[in-house]
């Protein structure tokens, strides 16, 4: 059976957002995200699908913490497909997601370089799953091996499931229905996914004209689909 | 080889009614290679000659610049084997030595085919004798790189997935990415590079062929591929010649505009520039003039070929290269200019690291290089006309325009609109591969010198027979000679 042209959508309320880096751990736990030595981190090796950036805004003493979760931004025309030689960065029409082909990739890393968020990441080394992480290890998602690049995919993987789930049962699939680790994790609700087509849907409704919301470098037309609701409140004194 | 004091070859008719004109004759004979002919078999031992000797210091060069090529090779494989990480690049800076290397490499291999093709469409007559010696720059800095690229692959053995060749699943290359169209432009100017230096040896192949015995007379007869001298022959290499200069010109300024893409297309601050295209051609016939100087001075001294390489070679490609700095310098300003007015936060970040950050030692070395050293002495004849003080300045150009590439590349990508994710680029392994690199392109010219004469004889002779010496009134006037 055809599936239904989607748009899945991640809507980020900055005022929920505490900064307490469960999503990243939920990421690491769920895609297979190897986890780098301190070492490589210093060197700016670290991969997290979904990391939070914190930054202060203000002076001592009256410094405010910003936190902004940032992921792959699934963007509509985004600027890592048409720069990668081999079609390993491609575009899903029908649900909107940028997909990313570990097989195809050949690691020319110029998607990386375009890519104004910095939300791909090069796998300088294969993998290392110390005992007992290797236990853990997703089934559903591929580990990839060194040399070529990854990226937040939105739990694909999940979002197959649901549809698979739903299609055997006969029925439409509901908003909720697909829940990336990230949203499952985040104590605050902060992360809300769903389909922005389905007008009953979640992210539609905080989307409905909203003067909070907005999306990361618009000015470069890259057209995201992770909307952030603007913060302002959260205060954390330094 | 003393003939040629005291008789005149063949063709130079006395044009000296009167004595006292012989001294400027001399004078004239001394300064242009053109007006100063031998007998064809004594330029043909001269151009041969080198070719048979290798010396003491050939070996030991040959040795050192193996032993750098094999260093290379192992840690590409330590490269291939355990992944990029070795080479230093991390997440903001996902390209760094070797793309700088790419850049650089391919801006060199410029200036061989522009003196050889644009010189010969413009009927410069001074190119002649360097021709070939720029060529083969073409040839193998090219050739590194391309390797560079391969080097630069995160997974290697899937590089043939770029060539659109038919497989099962229909899977083509995306000809949307700059870097297939990279990829296109180098392997055609490449595939032209060696078509062209080839067609100009054919006669001089022929002439080594019928010099030489053994092996070699065996290896140039193949490769001369039965060449004669008919005249049919000689008007076919000459079409070809002609055609094959006109066309490869619109190629090699397609190819470095091409390679500008690969930054200009981005989204990087300081990449997305309109004026990269323009700008990376005059750099890259900027550091290729400059690399043609060092190897003229190298390939005069090292195979004795003082005659063939006179001072009004080096003059001229010295006027050339002062003509070039000043439309680089042109360039670079414009190019930074525009983003200063423009102020955006992140080019303001870097343009404050050049002046004062930990980048200033390496712009300020850039812009000393680039432009005061050559636009302060080059205006001089004693400067243009002195081989050390000329290959000094083209070593500096060529510090220059690397760094010019390295602050593109790795110091550039590590300043994006998030300043989070800043990095700054600390190269490792790669620095093993660029010497390994820069080796190959020695290692290469000196094994090409024993096998192809580096000095196109034909043309030279060519030359010598078109210019005569005329005399107006009480003056000597080189010109073209006139058939009676």
């Amino acid at each position: 059976m055809e599936q239904p042209k989607r748009k899945w959508t991640m809507v980020i309320d900055l005022d929920k957002c505490t900064g307490c880096a469960a999503c990243v751990v939920a990421c690491h736990a769920e895609n297979n995200v190897p986890i780098v030595t301190d070492q490589e981190v210093a060197r700016g090796r670290g991969q997290h699908w979904i990391r939070i950036e914190r930054y202060w805004v203000g002076e001592y003493p009256h410094l405010e913490a910003r936190f902004l979760p940032l992921l792959c931004q699934h963007c509509d025309n985004a600027p890592c497909e048409p720069v990668c030689p081999v079609y390993a960065s491609v575009h899903s029409e029908r649900e909107g997601l940028n997909l990313q082909v570990y097989n195809r990739c050949i690691g020319t890393r110029y998607c990386a370089n375009n890519c104004p968020y910095k939300v791909r990441f090069f796998n300088w080394y294969d993998p290392v799953f110390p005992e007992p992480q290797e236990q853990q290890l997703n089934p559903d998602v591929t580990v990839r091996s060194a040399g070529v690049m990854e990226k937040c995919t939105f739990c694909v993987q999940r979002i197959r499931r649901a549809e698979n789930a739903a299609l055997a049962q006969g029925q439409p699939l509901h908003d909720g229905d697909v829940v990336p680790a990230c949203v499952q994790t985040c104590p605050t609700g902060a992360l809300v996914f769903g389909d922005l087509y389905d007008h009953e849907s979640q992210v539609a409704k905080l989307l409905e004209p909203n003067l909070r919301k907005f999306r990361l470098f618009e000015h470069l037309g890259t057209s995201p689909s992770v909307y952030y609701l603007k913060g302002g409140a959260s205060r954390v004194n330094a | 080889m003393s003939t040629h004091e005291t008789e005149y070859p063949v063709w130079r008719r006395p044009v000296l009614e009167d004595e006292s004109l012989e001294e400027q004759a001399e004078h004239l004979r001394r300064r242009h290679l053109l007006l100063d002919p031998r007998y064809p078999w004594d330029m043909n031992d001269d151009v041969l000659k080198p070719m048979y000797q290798t010396s003491r210091t050939f070996w030991v060069l040959f040795v050192a610049l193996f032993g750098l090529v094999m260093m290379g090779v192992v840690t590409w494989g330590f490269q291939i084997y355990w992944g990029l990480g070795i080479t230093g690049l991390n997440r903001p800076i996902n390209w760094g030595l070797f793309l700088v290397n790419t850049v650089y490499f391919i801006g060199i291999g410029h200036a061989g085919t522009f003196i050889s093709a644009a010189l010969r469409v413009m009927k410069v007559e001074w190119r002649r004798p360097i021709s070939r010696a720029a060529e083969t720059v073409t040839l193998f800095a090219l050739g590194a790189a391309a390797l560079s690229i391969f080097m630069h692959l995160g997974r290697l053995w899937k590089a043939y997935w770029m060539l659109p060749y038919p497989n099962q699943r229909q899977l083509w290359p995306n000809f949307h990415s700059p870097l297939m169209w990279d990829f296109m432009a180098i392997l055609t100017y490449l595939t032209g590079s060696v078509l062209f230096v080839y067609l100009g040896l054919l006669p001089d192949l022929a002439m080594a062929r019928d010099h030489t015995r053994g092996w070699r007379h065996r290896f140039y007869s193949i490769l001369a591929l039965g060449w004669r001298g008919t005249e049919k022959e000689w008007a076919h290499l000459e079409t070809t010649l002609n055609i094959f200069s006109y066309v490869i010109i619109p190629v090699m300024f397609s190819v470095h505009t091409i390679v500008s893409w690969d930054f200009a297309m981005a989204l990087q601050p300081g990449w997305n520039s309109t004026i990269f295209g323009p700008y990376f051609i005059i750099g890259a016939l900027y550091s290729g003039v400059a690399a043609v100087i060092i190897v003229m001075a190298i390939i005069r001294k090292g195979m004795r070929l003082q005659y063939f390489l006179r001072d009004e070679h080096f003059n001229g490609m010295a006027m050339f290269l002062l003509l070039l700095t000043f439309a680089w310098a042109y360039f670079y300003f414009n190019d930074y200019i525009a983003p200063w007015y423009h102020g955006e936060p992140a080019m303001k970040v870097i343009f404050d690291l050049f002046r004062r950050g930990w980048a200033a030692p390496l712009w300020f070395l850039m812009l000393f290089g680039n432009i005061l050293l050559p636009a302060a002495t080059l205006w001089q004849r004693r400067v243009r006309r002195s081989i050390p003080a000329l290959v000094v300045i083209a070593i500096f150009v060529q510090i220059g325009m690397y760094l010019e590439r390295y602050l593109i590349v790795p110091v550039f990508l590590g300043y994006n609109e998030l300043p989070f994710s800043w990095g700054i680029f600390v190269p490792r392994a790669g620095v093993i591969l660029t010497i390994a690199a820069l080796a190959f392109v020695f290692l290469g010219y000196l094994v090409f010198s024993r096998f192809f004469p580096l000095i196109p004889a034909w043309e030279i002779l060519e030359g010598q027979i078109l210019q005569g010496l005329r005399r107006i009134g009480r003056a000597l006037l080189p010109t073209r000679t006139d058939v009676h």
